[in-house]
């Protein structure tokens, strides 16, 4: 079980407060998370990386253990404080006004 | 009573502003969707309560959003924007080749018959269309692949598709127009399309400035019981079309300027047409701090200045193309956003105004529903 802070804008859409969770299926990776992510809420399918490339939308961000994992490729491990439930895996909007 | 419903569409969410067929007393109610770029909302009219809006974001992407009850409850419904096929290349802002890139969704065009069939304009500048109400959507391809597209190019704002109308005596038809590519018309529903841009001339823009494609329309209009004339705000010029975009003839005429974004028609009288006159393509404000609409009652060439109840000095917001509209009352009532946040409302066909919102975020569309 995974723990997951979503943005407010993207709780909003998925309908949810706080902070969710969801199944990773084997070792979970940053990939597999998102997956998880778009399949329990498909509202968030687009809004977090391309619908057909999976790249990451330039002003997302991918947070954990006070690391940024942004860049890492999408079949790394999590840290394991996030795979055993310890820390969360943040999803961010970048910093910026407007 | 019979009223009015506005559907408007700002940088910060979606308000709903309704009023009795008076139209004085008007409530607002929103935001909805509070912090996102509402690009446009409109109204099916084969079912007034069938409700779309294009909700953006520059860090979270697309959204639709669907509405069954006038606007009180919403549902999402299907963001995926896909172009058909290889991309392509058009023009950049300095002139070089680019590729293809969705960005948003501009305009919502829901069909004249069907609830669940609404074409969508999007950046870069391609046609979707759902018939399922919204859950998918597919590019009508013919417009991106023209032979003429890699030669379109941005304008300011984005290589947008931002007008999508449909004849009301022939639905198989349609016009669209671009920034900065033009304007085309489809005479099979979206499948092919032809540029209509002969007679638009766009001096110290384009190399050629009589050239096939390029010119950077702004917005397009039609009434539905002449649906031959075409009614253009360009970049500079306001353009008039008897040929269904065949050809166009300037009818920018006594203007003070004529450069612009907006244009729309009386609900009654397809020779009555409005515009807001910007000074220019840098100053995106009122000449001399004036906030006018233009009528003519001449189809053109002919214009007077509406100014009761507009503010006459100190007032520099700009009206941008999606942002005016007309109900279909007796009398005709108009209204119009700025990127000041009013909306203004005009009961008596623009001969006198009043706002209708005072502190709304930028305003970046405004639909008009009349409600029976």
């Amino acid at each position: 079980m995974i723990r997951v802070i979503l943005p407010q804008h993207l709780r909003t859409l998925a309908r949810v407060d706080g902070e969710v969770t969801v199944d990773v299926p084997g070792p979970p990776t940053l990939g597999g998370v998102l997956t998880a992510l778009e399949s329990t809420y498909p509202v968030l399918q687009g809004t977090m990386r391309d619908h057909v490339t999976l790249k990451r939308r330039p002003f997302v961000r991918f947070y954990a253990c006070e690391q940024d994992l942004s860049h890492d490729p999408p079949d790394n491990p999590l840290p394991e404080p996030v795979a055993s439930g310890a820390e969360p895996f943040l999803v961010v909007g970048a910093m910026a006004g407007g | 009573m019979s009223g009015v419903r506005l559907l408007v569409g700002t940088r910060k969410g979606a308000f709903i502003l309704t009023a009795d067929g008076k139209r004085q007393q008007w409530d607002i109610a929103g935001p909805h969707f509070g912090g996102w770029e509402i690009y446009h909302l409109k109204g099916s009219p084969a079912d007034p309560n069938r409700l779309y809006a294009s909700q953006t974001s520059g860090w979270f992407g697309q959204i639709l959003q669907r509405s069954n009850d006038a606007g009180k409850t919403w549902e999402t419904v299907g963001n995926k924007f896909v172009y058909d096929g290889p991309t392509g290349q058009h023009l950049w802002y300095d002139g070089t080749p680019h590729p293809w890139e969705f960005k948003r969704v501009w305009h919502l065009e829901p069909s004249l018959k069907d609830p669940d069939t609404v074409y969508a304009g999007v950046e870069d500048a391609a046609m979707f269309r759902t018939t399922d109400g919204g859950q998918n959507w597919q590019e009508l391809t013919g417009l991106r692949t023209h032979q003429s597209a890699g030669k379109w190019q941005p304008g300011a704002g984005g290589l947008c598709l931002h007008t999508i109308l449909i004849d009301p005596s022939n639905p198989k038809r349609l016009f669209i127009a671009i920034s900065a590519a033009g304007a085309f018309r489809s005479e099979d529903e979206g499948q092919s399309w032809r540029p209509i841009n002969k007679g638009l001339k766009s001096n110290n823009e384009i190399p050629d400035p009589n050239a096939e494609v390029g010119h950077c329309v702004h917005r397009l209009a039609m009434h539905r019981s002449k649906p031959g004339v075409l009614f253009m705000q360009k970049h500079w010029d306001v353009m008039r079309s008897d040929d269904a975009g065949d050809s166009w003839r300037e009818v920018s005429g006594n203007l003070p300027t004529d450069f612009g974004f907006v244009i729309d028609v009386h609900a009654h009288d397809p020779e009555t047409i409005y515009v807001v006159p910007i000074k220019s393509d840098s100053e995106h404000y009122p000449p001399d701090g004036q906030l006018r609409v233009y009528r003519s009652r001449t189809g053109g060439e002919q214009w007077e200045a509406l100014t009761n109840g507009l503010p006459q000095r100190d007032c520099y917001v700009n009206v941008l193309r999606d942002a005016m509209s007309v109900d279909a009352l007796d009398k005709c009532g108009v209204y119009f956003g700025t990127t000041g946040g009013q909306v203004y409302a005009s009961a008596d066909g623009g001969d006198t105004w009043t706002a209708a919102a005072l502190n709304l975020p930028p305003v970046l569309s405004v639909e008009a529903q009349t409600l029976p």
